[in-house]
């Protein structure tokens, strides 16, 4: 990433925590002030959500989901930046953020029933301050900044954390939202999942120009930061939040990383990328890397790893028990239940039809 | 109260929507200062603040984008697109996120989006369409139009208190009509009205081409033809009962909008009254709609669009049939 030139702008505390190169730099990482415990839980929470994606990619490879669409290799920016907000914070997420959902404390035996076709809402985003997984490519993106000029309206301190992938950034929703974030110094973080692939386009065909540079025309601050560092990801999404809690605006932090496996189960990468760039980005593994740096502060002893394990063996096991044993809700209910709050005379008549129907069927 | 033109009963009826819930924000291109392009929001901005009606950034699917947002945060929002043929950037967030998002999530969508529409102001492109039949085809949406000043401080009063989401056409031609409005009466989503009274002939008409059946009502009256009017209000939900009940009297149907007739709202109340009302009927019943052509240059646009005469003329051939 040396190559990388960085925005110089005023009014931005995230960028001296970084090198050009978009690595937190020592001294900042010394001032993160997350205790031993802070600092091994983001561990865990790294363990656990990636023993949960292989978890679901292997109940989708026995049948029982329909889909699945791995997050591996990208799950510091997961954890960091959920780690970094308030619980009151909202996150607008596009598809591929089942970790940061088990991050906000989302079951996620509840989250795969969208995966196995009984749902496309299996969660309360309001519980969780954690907005429903968006399958239009950036769909959220404006929803988010509607939601973080809401948070300003209302003279409250939450701020809105929006992120989605660099497909995304090739939208026009993408464009319009940042645009409107700016003109309203809307209170939200947009957070770029860099992971070099939107499905079988590169990064280079998907834009010719720089992501994050692209703040500066919408009036705020933008970073490309190393996105496989949990601690470098944490810093930069803790400090623009705090920013914008401080009316400072809106902020884009590019997340450079890599979609180690396939776009979904659908897809077949072998067809448009080499093993020799999948197998330069693991030796950036996020987990590994993140578990030698704790090792190396003698942070993280050989029986709390173990344990970490075992508590991730455990949850692997909870979700396919829990999964599999998923009811469906009555399909008058799953089809017609939630699409009003006041539902039409003619639309309750046609759900009468319709369970009629099946009662005689 | 004195006669008011649409215009200004839609103004007023901002007006008290702002006034009586704190929640209700107003938004959209030159919805501010300015008022809008047609004044609908004039005032506004200056009695209320430029949190509670604000202009925009030029782009429509964000403005429908951030609506949905505000209402997560809790708002009412009432964004407003120019003209209806700048709806169409917004439509991705209307259809895949705004009418979708309470079955996704449980969380409602009081959210009113309101769109000048129809033809008869001798505009250049974009400025004189009729889609709303792309909306009344979505699952979640209300779609409703006023006919009368009356109607369209009232039926914007039930739109915004909805907790769905609802696209509210207003007919652009008709926003200089005056009557005397009644802030009082209550005019619910979901149901039509007779706006003329007869027994001969069915024309069904909503938004713009209400005034115009009217007007062929009273042409048909020298010639002891009596039409029986109805105003729908509302495209979805439909008031089929109403339409039913009134096809009990005349046993024939004319539908007329300014959309397309090919793939237009129409066909859906031809083939509800086929489905429903087969054994009412004397007659086949007739759409009366545009060419299916774009809208044309404004020079044009009084052959392309129905009119009394056309009407008058499928009147009569409904009543050649036995």
């Amino acid at each position: 990433m040396a190559d990388v030139v960085q925005v110089v702008s005023t009014d931005d505390p995230v960028r001296p925590q970084f090198s050009s190169a978009g690595e937190l730099t020592a001294e900042a990482r010394s001032r993160l002030g997350l205790s031993a415990d802070a600092l091994r839980d983001l561990y865990r929470k790294m363990v656990l959500i990636r023993r949960a994606d292989q978890e679901a990619l292997n109940l989708q490879r026995q049948g029982e989901l329909g889909l699945w669409g791995q997050y591996l290799g990208q799950e510091a920016i997961h954890v960091g930046a959920v780690s970094a907000l308030e619980a009151e914070d909202w996150i607008f997420p596009s598809y591929r953020e089942f970790g940061m959902a088990m991050c906000r404390g989302i079951d996620p035996a509840d989250m795969l029933k969208l995966f196995r076709g009984l749902s496309v809402g299996p969660y309360d985003p309001k519980k969780f301050h954690f907005a429903p997984l968006t399958i239009v490519v950036a769909g959220q993106i404006p929803h988010a900044v509607g939601y973080a000029i809401g948070s300003r309206f209302k003279r409250s301190r939450d701020v809105t954390l929006s992120t989605f992938g660099d497909g995304a950034t090739s939208k026009g929703d993408w464009h319009e939202a940042m645009n409107f974030a700016g003109v309203f110094k809307a209170p939200v973080i947009f957070l770029c999942q860099n992971n070099h692939w939107a499905i079988s386009v590169p990064l280079a065909k998907q834009t010719a120009g720089s992501i994050a540079e692209r703040a500066q025309g919408y009036g705020f601050p933008g970073i490309r930061i190393d996105g496989n560092d949990v601690l470098g990801v944490y810093a930069a999404v803790r400090r623009a939040a705090e920013r914008a809690r401080d009316g400072g605006g809106p902020y884009l932090i590019e997340a450079m990383t890599y979609r180690m496996g396939a776009h979904t189960t659908s897809d077949d990468p072998t067809r448009y990328r080499t093993q020799s760039e999948l197998e330069t980005w693991s030796t950036k593994d996020p987990v590994a890397r993140y578990r030698t740096w704790l090792e190396s502060q003698g942070m993280l002893e050989e029986a709390t790893r173990a344990s970490i394990e075992r508590e991730a063996e455990t949850l692997a096991q909870s979700m396919r028990a829990k999964i599999r044993a998923a009811t469906a809700t009555p399909a008058g209910e799953a089809i017609f239940g939630r699409v009003y709050a006041h539902p039409p005379e003619g639309f309750q008549e046609e759900r009468e039809e319709f369970e009629s129907s099946l009662e005689g069927s | 109260m004195e006669a008011v033109t649409m215009a200004r009963a839609l103004n007023l009826s901002l007006g008290d929507a702002l006034a009586n819930d704190q929640e209700v924000l107003i938004f959209g291109e030159d919805v501010g200062a300015l008022g809008g392009v047609f004044r609908i929001t004039d005032g506004l901005q200056k009695t209320f603040g430029d949190e509670r009606v604000f202009d925009t950034p030029l782009a429509e699917s964000a403005i429908v984008g951030i609506a949905i947002g505000l209402a997560i945060r809790g708002f009412k929002p009432v964004p407003e697109i120019q003209f209806d043929g700048f709806i169409y950037p917004a439509f991705d967030q209307i259809v895949s996120q705004l009418a979708k998002y309470r079955n996704r999530s449980g969380i409602s969508m009081p959210v009113t989006i309101r769109v000048p529409f129809g033809g008869h102001i001798g505009a250049v492109e974009h400025h004189s369409e009729s889609p709303e039949a792309y909306f009344a085809h979505t699952a979640g949406l209300k779609v409703v139009t006023p006919a009368t000043p009356g109607d369209a401080y009232a039926l914007l009063q039930a739109a915004i208190a909805d907790p769905d989401p609802v696209i509210f056409f207003e007919p652009k031609a008709r926003y200089y009509v005056k009557e005397e409005i009644d802030p009082g009466r209550k005019v619910p989503i979901g149901k039509a009205r007779i706006a003329h009274e007869g027994s001969s002939v069915t024309v069904i008409a909503y938004g713009p081409t209400v005034s115009l059946a009217l007007d062929a009502a009273k042409a048909a009256e020298a010639e002891n033809i009596a039409l029986e009017v109805i105003d729908l209000r509302s495209l979805s939900p439909l008031d089929m009962p109403t339409i039913l009940e009134s096809l009990r009297k005349t046993h024939r149907a004319i539908v007329v909008h300014e959309a397309p007739v090919f793939g237009g709202f129409g066909a859906e109340i031809a083939a509800r009254i086929a489905d429903e009302g087969f054994d009412l009927l004397a007659a086949p019943v007739t759409r009366l709609g545009a060419p299916d052509t774009p809208y044309p240059p404004a020079r044009y646009e009084k052959l392309y669009l129905p009119d009394v005469d056309r009407i008058l003329e499928e009147v009569d051939v409904a009543l050649a049939y036995g």
